[in-house]
């Protein structure tokens, strides 16, 4: 019997520590990314001068006398992720408060599927449909030379990042206990003001996380970004060509080499640096709004 | 009970002797037709240069290596220059470079063979009017010189400059040759070839470059200095808008047996048709 026991004991701890194992491969990658990056990213910073770096205003990598500013490159990002995200949260929002309040059933399971596969739809099909349809579209309705610019992007990352505020949204509202809008709608309130007045601020912090998932979505996004926004190092303008953040590194990492290379490893370090701002600032928020 | 289990475990160590019996065969049976296979070498032939020549140099590679499975190919990326100090250094077998070697570069004991050229072709959209530009006019569009298309015979249109990214072998080629390098007022930079084309089809008013073999007929090649790029004209020189794909090899020394049978094989004839789809325009 007590043979058993100690058995039984011991495949406990062994699945205890293969599952711990598993979860360290986990937490492993993520140090090891870090790690990766803070290293490769040092040296470029260092011989290029920081300041010279996150500041510059001009970006020829490979000329006879290069040039390593990435300015147009943080700015471009950080447009590019606002104009997503105020295009895209007010409609991820609205469809979110539809669906969860006034959708009939029928309704609801057509369009909550459709949004489903929207979030499943490759980020390289956004872009090619961008692309061929958006650009040029844009190229005749602003009458520009050229339809690549910041604006194809903002809209195509605002597209992209509906899915998540919409599914986030819809599921903390649905979580908002039904006696909250009872009593509202019991104290006289019309369902347009409950919906407003007490779902919503209820769910305040579940649609937060959804802007969230939003910003880090839109703020990481290469591949569509890369095929609608043009990719010239411009400073950051509506109508211009633009360089994300992202699509520098990605465009240029195939054939690089030396310090060109090393300044790309530079620049996926403050793109993750600013990921990680934001989400420890978003976080931040939550933890205060769940605390009031 | 026990007794079952121990049959059935001894069912299992069987089954797993037997398999890994058939396995070590299976593996020995691929190791003695290695050996007595006759006719292949076995050594390295280190290549490294250019990153244009990536497609043709992979492409032979991997033909070669399949002949000769013993051969140890590597190729590295680094640049016709690089290529070119690293064979003069004895880093490598073969430097691969997309120019003809300088006179200064000769001078150090090094022999050019040209194995293909790349020909680049000037693309605009199907409904431009525009046929033809000189090289001048390419290079006075891509500095910003000239910007709209009724200066150069065409339509009053922007003209819309669709190029490669830092690095890519065509842009370099491209600026080497019309003279344009790091001066190019770009307003889009692709990752590829056909993102290039695809752009150019898309907009009335752009112009691009891309190599001639990736060009169809959703785009059309301009005529510069009024010669058509064509394998023809690009073999002969008439269409100046291309480069040669050059080994790079030391004239004093000679090649490893291994390097010197790839030597061969990728200069010979029969390697032709492996050049063409790798994009390039094979000289035999």
């Amino acid at each position: 019997m007590i043979k058993k026991h100690n058995q039984k004991q011991l495949i406990e701890t062994l699945i205890h520590g293969i599952f711990l194992i598993f979860g360290l491969v986990a937490v492993g990658c993520v140090l090891l990314i870090t790690v990766y990056l803070v290293i490769s990213g040092i040296p470029a910073i260092r011989e290029i001068g920081l300041f010279e770096f996150l500041f510059g205003t001009k970006w020829a990598s490979t000329a006879d006398n290069p040039s390593f500013g990435i300015l147009p490159f943080i700015l471009t990002s950080i447009y590019g992720t606002a104009g997503a995200i105020i295009l895209g949260v007010p409609i991820g929002f609205f469809t979110a408060v539809y669906l969860a309040k006034a959708a009939s059933p029928k309704i609801k399971a057509v369009i909550e599927p459709v949004v489903g596969l929207l979030a499943g739809i490759p980020s390289v099909v956004y872009g090619l449909v961008g692309m061929l349809v958006l650009v040029p579209v844009i190229r005749v309705i602003f009458n520009v030379p050229d339809g690549t610019s910041l604006l194809a992007a903002i809209i195509v990352l605002a597209i992209m990042i509906l899915p998540s505020i919409i599914k986030v949204s819809v599921s903390a509202m649905e979580a908002v206990p039904k006696e909250y809008e009872d009593a509202s709608l019991a104290l006289g309130a019309t369902p347009v003001e409950t919906c407003f007045r007490v779902v919503v601020p209820a769910a305040k912090s579940g649609i937060a996380a959804a802007v969230v998932l939003g910003v880090g979505r839109a703020i990481g996004e290469a591949m569509a970004v890369m095929m609608v926004a043009g990719n010239v190092a411009n400073m950051p303008s509506l109508f211009e060509s633009v360089r994300f953040l992202t699509t520098a590194v990605a465009s240029e990492m195939s054939y690089s080499s030396g310090l060109q290379r090393q300044a790309l490893f530079s620049i996926a370090l403050v793109l993750f640096l600013f990921i990680m701002l934001i989400n420890a600032s978003l976080n931040l928020l939550l933890k205060r709004s769940k605390e009031k | 009970m026990e007794k079952i289990k121990r049959e059935k475990m001894m069912k299992k160590i069987t089954g797993l002797v037997i398999t890994t019996i058939l396995v070590v065969f299976l593996l020995a049976g691929c190791g003695n037709t290695n050996s007595t296979g006759g006719t292949d070498i076995s050594g390295s032939v280190a290549t490294d240069g250019s990153t244009s020549m990536e497609k043709v140099i992979g492409a032979l590679g991997e033909a070669f290596t399949a002949e000769n499975p013993n051969v140890n190919f590597t190729y590295n990326p680094t640049g016709s220059g690089s290529g070119i100090t690293a064979v003069s250094e004895r880093r490598c077998d073969i430097g691969l470079s997309s120019r003809a070697l300088k006179d200064e570069e000769k001078a150090l004991g090094l022999t050019e063979t040209v194995i293909a050229y790349d020909g680049i072709a000037i693309i605009v959209n199907s409904g431009n009017p525009v046929t033809s530009l000189s090289l001048e006019d390419i290079a006075k569009i891509y500095t910003g010189e000239i910007t709209n298309w009724s200066k150069v015979g065409g339509d009053d249109a922007e003209i819309v400059l669709i190029g490669r990214e830092a690095g890519s072998g065509t842009r370099d080629g491209f600026e080497a040759i019309t003279g344009t390098k790091d001066v190019c007022q770009y307003r889009q930079e692709l990752t590829s070839t056909g993102d290039v084309i695809t752009t150019v089809s898309q907009n009335p008013n752009a112009i691009g470059y891309a190599s001639l073999a990736s060009v169809g007929d959703s785009v059309k090649a301009i005529s510069v200095d009024g010669v058509t790029p064509s394998e023809n004209t690009v073999k002969d020189g008439s269409y100046v808008v291309q480069r040669p794909f050059v080994l790079v090899t030391r004239t004093n020394d000679n090649l490893s047996f291994a390097a010197q049978t790839f030597f061969d094989y990728i200069t010979s004839a029969e390697v032709s048709e492996i050049i063409s789809n790798a994009g390039a325009v094979a000289i035999k």
